[in-house]
């Protein structure tokens, strides 16, 4: 009983999360227009070589619209105090902590997938393997969204503090992954720093996909991204559960 | 069988122990009511025996399954209305009991009629559309009520769910307790309000400190603590507290508009007022009495543990 159970607390939870927080400014701004700035900020009326560089900013999308729900949810249900009646629900701690990482995901993939259709129409964006392409979308919103669910785990009830604390944490990010900078044209500390960021690995399986060429092999590439969803969940995981216990 | 069984409950954050070796039972069909002072507790074993908060020692089981082994299917059993009417206020009335019935598996036919059942005796059907973020305070507890109620629970967890409300959403409020509880649920109140309580509950637990400290119905409780009972008194003049300096009333307290006469011997005291009333021609307007009262074991039981 209690596995039918389980999935559909994730499912519901995940319905409700749609309907709640994709259409909320800090979503909107830090999840849609913040990287589209950052495009045009970086890319547009430069001479860089547009192909080039795409497959990193549609991994930049990804990173922010996917790790970009998952901070709001947890701090304004604590505010809202609609979180101890979620809790009170049929559902346990893991399929909320799931049903925020499937939202994050589905914003993430869905926005991301909405500006490369987009792109076809201005870019003309060659991919040279489907299938990598297709799993860098499902690992990289997966990775991402699990990032998500980690930074709203701290003890707040207070989105904005949350909000600020994940960006501090995304920001550099997108600056030591490759993104800007080519990872083969990287040298010294900031080869060392693009290796410890996730997004680096994902950079390099777009690359993959979409030109052919990469630092890694997609395996890696895709061993990294599963291995840092599944220590992000886990993370989330046991932080909530200790501040479950500690009555926050 | 019981509905609710707490054995050896304990809670602690950091170095305070919030709930010690808390043990209740809690029979089917029975209205429960959980009191003591701020701080003492009741939310905290609350939390504990509804999956919310994971004890530190203790088990707690609803409908005889173990909440922290099997927490969904013990969810299953209950409705949880947590205090300060926690709903979705970005959703409609419509929109959050739909939500709380899909938490509970109900399929989409029987939400619809639970829904509209709901809003119909919530007196909601007519803003069941609008964002509950607009709703007064009484109105979102009714939404939180039907979230609640939904899936007819077998138990029913409420936390102060009178506090702050006016008289019209307290009547409805109790109104539904009564007949969720003839409808065969078992009943977990947990309230400041003494009165309340004593007028819902077949058996009332006081906790302070963390620790049960009386567990009876309400009537041997009054007995058990308080033996003292008080004569109600208005005149129609002002009087001075000198007036009920007479022997067999142990104090008088001013209540609004009357005096309050705590006394072992009511016939004695009675005797005294109606006399002297006629003796210094003073209209008596109103004159009742009543015996021991629970907020009175409450205060003493309270006061000594």
């Amino acid at each position: 009983m209690e596995i039918p159970l389980f999935l559909r607390g994730i499912l519901v939870i995940t319905g409700k999360n749609m309907r709640l927080y994709y259409t909320k400014p800090p979503v909107l701004m830090f999840g849609i227009l913040f990287p589209l700035f950052m495009f045009f900020a970086f890319f547009v009326g430069r001479k860089l070589d547009l192909i080039t560089f795409f497959p990193a900013f549609l991994a930049m999308m990804l990173f922010f619209t996917a790790s970009s729900v998952g901070p709001l949810i947890t701090p304004w249900e604590k505010r809202e105090k609609t979180y101890e009646r979620l809790l009170s629900y049929p559902v346990t701690q893991d399929s909320i902590i799931l049903g925020d990482v499937v939202a994050g995901a589905t914003f993430g993939i869905g926005i991301s997938v909405l500006v490369w259709i987009a792109s076809i129409f201005f870019v003309p964006v060659p991919v040279t393997n489907i299938g990598l392409f297709v799993l860098a979308f499902l690992l990289g919103t997966l990775s991402f969204s699990a990032l998500g669910a980690l930074l709203a785990s701290p003890a707040s009830d207070s989105p904005p503090n949350v909000m600020i604390f994940s960006n501090l944490i995304r920001f550099p990010l997108i600056f030591i992954s490759g993104i800007f900078v080519p990872l083969a044209q990287m040298q010294g500390l900031g080869l060392v720093l693009a290796y410890c960021s996730p997004l680096t690995y994902l950079v390099d399986l777009f690359n993959s996909a979409m030109s052919g060429t990469s630092v890694f092999s997609p395996l890696v590439d895709s061993s990294v991204l599963i291995g840092v969803s599944a220590l992000f969940i886990f993370a989330a995981k046991v932080i909530q559960k200790r501040n479950l216990m500690k009555g926050m | 069988m019981s509905a609710i069984e707490a054995g050896h409950l304990v809670k602690r954050f950091g170095a305070v122990t919030a709930v010690n070796d808390v043990t209740i039972t809690v029979r089917e069909g029975e209205i429960f009511g959980f009191l003591g002072p701020n701080g003492a507790g009741k939310t905290t074993t609350m939390r504990m025996l509804t999956g919310v908060l994971t004890p530190d020692a203790g088990t707690a089981r609803i409908n005889g399954i173990d909440i922290h082994r099997h927490p969904l299917d013990a969810k299953m059993q209950m409705g949880v209305i947590p205090e300060n009417s926690t709903v979705y206020g970005d959703m409609s009335p419509e929109q959050n009991l739909h939500l709380s019935g899909q938490m509970y598996g109900m399929p989409w036919a029987l939400r619809e009629e639970r829904v509209d059942d709901i809003l119909a005796r919530m007196d909601l059907s007519e803003k069941r559309r609008l964002p509950v973020r607009t709703f007064s305070k009484g109105m979102r507890q009714r939404v939180s009520i039907g979230c609640a109620i939904i899936h007819h629970p077998k138990v029913l967890f409420l936390d102060e769910p009178t506090s702050g409300l006016d008289v019209q959403s307290r009547r409805l409020v109790i109104e539904t307790i009564h007949q969720m509880n003839e409808q065969g649920s078992t009943i977990f109140l947990t309230t400041h309000n003494i009165e309340e309580a004593n007028t819902l509950c077949q058996t009332v637990c006081i906790i302070n400190k963390g620790k049960i400290v009386a567990q009876d119905n309400p009537e041997r409780l009054k007995r058990m603590f308080d033996t003292t009972q008080s004569v109600e008194v208005s005149f129609d003049r002002i009087v001075t507290r000198d007036m009920f300096a007479s022997e067999g009333i142990i104090r008088a307290e001013p209540c609004g508009d009357k005096w309050r006469l705590y006394t072992d011997n009511p016939d004695l005291v009675l005797k005294y007022i109606v006399g002297r009333a006629e003796r210094e021609s003073i209209g008596i307007t109103s004159l009742t009495t009543s015996g021991p009262s629970l907020e009175e074991a409450f205060v003493q039981i309270t006061e000594c543990a």
